[in-house]
């Protein structure tokens, strides 16, 4: 029965009190361990469509009459359009509408940065909407342009009020401890550069609008579409069965998706709007810059007694200021921990959320200072870890937490330092350093799925959720067929479409697996009842004795054992159709991911170079459901995570505010070659209060503790402390040289 | 507007199309081969990679009238061993780069058909994926022929 609760709902870290209609799940949990499909490798559904070329992405949407739409962008950091005329743009060939500030959402006169949008056009080709662009008469009115952070802060041009958090006496904690540590961390802007670019394909059927996106949220942007255009959500329908990556930044609907809306409106014809890559690194969104201003205070014992941390969020034009503090808050047991954050407002481009956003980066910072604590106390960095512990949320219980088993894991791979170690040449200094992570990923409710049974034995599980390339659609099928006792090529998903299947929630903030799955298991399990039903009718049998195992009704005396298959044959044109939901989050728990990275690198001392030779990346996030998929999402976190460490950021000029990083050449991703050798292990362990399904997300766990376990063992290889990133090659010998002064011998490198 | 004239898969196409359309563009928007895939338009990401006799090409850079060869592209490649190893090994996440990384890997095999590590880090360093399937991706081409 539904029930309506006021409860916490998170998001990437973001908490909302709201009310919420849920359903019970009362399904016990699956014992721990893999189960017959569950917990054992799937190879993923849709690949060999993905891998033939055949997957067809918003990218590859062809409708008839499609026009091309291209955007008009501000060459200023912050400018009002004071007046704008497309007479002549709208005379050229092929061109066929236009819009301009205020006709469609996000487009305005005032652009923040350079790049924001403020007109589209659209076109029988792209070219030909590009070049009518050139024939846009516009006068600008340049306005004033922050840049800066620090001038920022120092000006009060903050976004919002600075967050205050602190428990215990921090100043007195301070002031008793043996030892006190205080660094000055920084992190860079990087971009998500998914591989496919910002789009949409909009197409008024009647007073109907279908929109095809490339986006990590199917109902958000039907929401957020029908809100913007003020028509009814139903009018709306959105579709995304295949998107090339996300990574956060495509949690909305952008400006593209409006103009070719309106456009399209406007044409009479359906309208692409996608972004080139340029578009991408201007004006699709980011990760923030951080100053971080952190202190670390302990007891000559390793006791943590105090953690304080002055948090810049450097945004720009839009964004939110993500949880740069939390890691200091959750991570360790510690008393008496105070934080700032303060959030600027600059004119550059929106950060909008990637990947564990604010823990990635604060991370980075309190991981860092940890080990600088334990190089001076002397003690084992790994040691320093068990010591403190945190055994609750600030008194909040974790619903579950390994992160204990976790470090034992490590160990072996911690015990390899002394030989990495001695492997160093008198060139290249190899060591070895770790890190911890403490993130999000309980998912929540609501989420629905249906499935349905025909007499062809086939179940296809229907939800409207996304596969954004994390692999979900997959195990979902794993865990209807788990359910249902078949096996895993008896099971098809159909997701991806608004006017196709019940609400089910972002493909974000690692919540897909633990949102949908429990509500694809109720559904299955719906079916499953059903089945049984019709069994024990067929077998003239009480359903409590049935069972489904292996494809076949089983009694649980033996005596029965027949095919599914025969049972189903009896359906002909009826359909059995099991729906199921999201149950609630524990109350008064705190739901949470954790793990540990241990890295190994080598420094060439003489030219700043790093190279990461070896990470070990342990995760705990409950219950895994494809260990094949879990271990390819954890690789591709930590190569993603190596590039924000040591090669990517977006440079902007400093006069002008203008992106300077605007190709693939020149904002560095890793490549092939960039990868070390990767061992990913698991605490397969079911949170046993996370609903009937015991499991966490992994999409983003793994980008967020491997930035400080590279730095940790540069600290570990050459005595180096590097406080930003990315670690260029002029940032490792800064610190080369700083480490040098501090030994006492002159800066020669 | 000149004539354009291709091999493409084995099969011989003749279309008109300006000078300076790019032998993507052709692919996808004329001949609605779309498995290749545009990511950059630049030449810097590899995900446009077709074959021009058997030679590993980005088709994003490349001008349509200027090729002289037989093209191949993923459509080309479907039946190809390298497209199972690619699912066994689950060298696959968005799949949005994938059918650049499958016609680049299928040159590398064709030239060298047991690569090193070293070998397919070095011919396949100009493909990205954002989403970091490499260590999937070598073990598909190390494995291929499993």
């Amino acid at each position: 029965m539904a029930r309506l609760i006021r409860t916490e709902k998170e998001v990437e870290g973001r908490f909302e009190e709201v009310w919420l209609v849920v359903e019970e799940d009362p399904l016990e949990q699956w014992p721990a361990g893999p189960r017959d499909v569950v917990g054992r490798p799937a190879v993923r559904k849709t690949a060999l469509e993905r891998v033939r070329g055949e997957a067809r992405f918003t990218a590859d949407i062809r409708l008839p009459g499609m026009l091309q739409a291209a955007v008009l962008r501000s060459p200023y950091a912050h400018a009002r359009v004071k007046q704008i005329d497309f007479t002549q743009a709208l005379g050229l060939p092929g061109v066929h509408a236009a819009v301009g500030p205020g006709d469609a959402p996000g487009l305005e006169s005032e652009a923040g940065y350079a790049g924001a949008p403020v007109a589209a056009i659209a076109a029988e080709t792209f070219g030909q909407a590009h070049a009518a662009l050139q024939a846009v008469a516009i006068e600008w009115e340049q306005l004033e342009a922050v840049l800066d952070p620090e001038d920022a802060v120092a000006r009060g041009l903050l976004a919002s009020d600075p967050e205050r958090y602190e428990r215990g006496d921090f100043e007195r904690a301070l002031a008793e401890a043996d030892v006190v540590v205080e660094s000055t961390y920084r992190t860079q802007v990087v971009l998500h550069n998914s591989m496919e670019t910002h789009q949409a394909v909009c197409e008024w059927v009647g007073d109907r609008l279908d929109v095809y996106i490339s986006t990590q949220y199917i109902w958000g942007v039907r929401d957020e579409v029908a809100r913007g255009l003020g028509i009814p959500a139903d009018k709306v329908r959105v579709v995304c069965e295949y998107m090339g990556g996300g990574f956060g930044s495509k949690n909305s609907a952008g400006e593209y998706t409006f103009a070719a809306a309106e456009l399209a409106r406007r044409a009479g014809r359906p309208v692409r709007c996608a972004l080139t890559r340029t578009e991408e690194n201007v004006a699709a969104g980011n990760r923030n810059g951080t100053i971080q201003k952190l202190t670390a205070a302990a007891r000559s014992d390793g006791t943590i007694v105090a953690l304080g941390g002055e948090f810049v969020n450097a945004l720009g034009w839009g964004g939110w200021s993500a949880g740069t503090d939390g890691p200091m808050r959750m991570l360790y047991a510690c008393d008496n921990v105070r934080t700032v954050k303060v959030t600027t407002k600059l004119n550059t481009p929106p950060m909008k959320p990637f990947r564990a956003p604010g823990f990635v980066e604060g991370t980075f910072g309190l991981e860092c200072l940890i080990d600088e604590l334990a190089a001076k106390l002397d003690v084992d960095p790994l040691e320093l870890r068990r010591r403190n512990y945190a055994g609750s949320n600030d008194g909040t219980p974790f619903s579950s937490k390994n992160l204990s088993d976790c470090y034992e894991l490590a160990q072996k791979h911690w015990d390899r330092r002394h030989d990495v170690r001695a492997r160093s040449t008198p060139t290249w200094k190899r060591g070895v350093g770790m890190a911890s992570q403490i993130w999000y990923g309980g998912g929540g409710p609501p989420s629905y799925a249906w499935t349905r049974v025909g007499s062809d034995g086939r179940i296809m599980v229907v939800t409207a959720m996304q596969d954004i390339g994390t692999g979900t659609r997959t195990a979902m099928a794993q865990i209807a067929a788990e359910e249902l006792g078949v096996s895993l090529d008896r099971v098809e998903v159909s997701l991806g479409d608004s006017a196709r299947g019940p609400y089910a929630t972002l493909s974000a903030g690692s919540s897909t697996t633990p949102s949908v799955g429990p509500a694809v298991r109720a559904a299955a399990a719906d079916a499953k009842r059903q089945i049984l039903e019709i069994a024990a009718q067929r077998y003239e049998l009480e359903e409590r004795v049935l069972d489904i195992r292996d494809g076949r009704i089983v009694s649980s005396d033996g005596n029965l054992s027949v095919e599914l298959d025969e049972l189903l044959g009896l359906l002909g044109n009826a359909q059995i159709l099991g729906k199921g939901a999201r149950g609630p989050n524990p109350t008064g728990m705190s739901v949470h991911t954790f793990g540990v990275h241990v890295a190994e690198v080598a420094v060439d001392v003489e030219t700043g170079e790093v190279r990461v030779e070896r990470v070990a990346a342990i995760h705990d996030v409950g219950r895994i459901v494809n260990p094949l998929g879990a271990g390819s999402q954890v690789e591709g976190g930590v190569i993603q995570g190596i590039g924000h460490t040591l090669s990517e950021v977006r440079l902007l000029d400093p006069e002008t505010g203008r992106v300077l990083t605007q190709s693939l050449d020149a904002y560095r991703m890793p490549t092939i070659a960039d990868v070390p050798e990767i061992v990913c292990e698991f605490v397969d362990e079911p949170d046993r209060h996370l609903t009937s399904l015991g499991s966490k997300g992994l999409g983003e766990p793994p980008i967020v503790p491997i930035a400080a376990a590279i730095a940790n063992a540069i600290r570990d290889a050459t005595g180096a402390d590097v406080h930003e990133l990315p670690i260029s090659r002029e940032e490792m010998l800064r610190a080369l040289r700083e480490a040098k002064e501090r030994r006492g011998a002159p800066a020669a490198v | 507007m000149p004539e354009l004239r291709l091999t493409v898969n084995g099969r011989e196409q003749r279309l008109e199309a300006p000078i300076g359309t790019s032998l993507a563009h052709v692919l996808r928007e004329r001949l609605g081969l779309t498995g290749t895939k545009i990511a950059c338009n630049e030449g810097h990401c590899g995900a446009c990679t077709v074959q021009v006799d058997g030679v590993p090409v980005l088709s994003c850079i490349t001008l349509a009238h200027a090729v002289r060869g037989d093209v191949t592209t993923i459509e080309g490649l479907r039946d190809h061993p390298l497209v199972a190893a690619f699912v066994r090994a689950d060298a696959v996440q968005c799949g949005f780069c994938t059918p650049g990384q499958v016609v680049a890997a299928a040159a590398l095999v064709a030239a060298n058909p047991e690569p090193t590590p070293e070998e397919i880090r070095h011919s396949m360093a100009g493909n990205i994926c954002r989403c970091g399937t490499y260590p999937k991706i070598e073990e598909a081409i190390r494995t291929w022929r499993d």
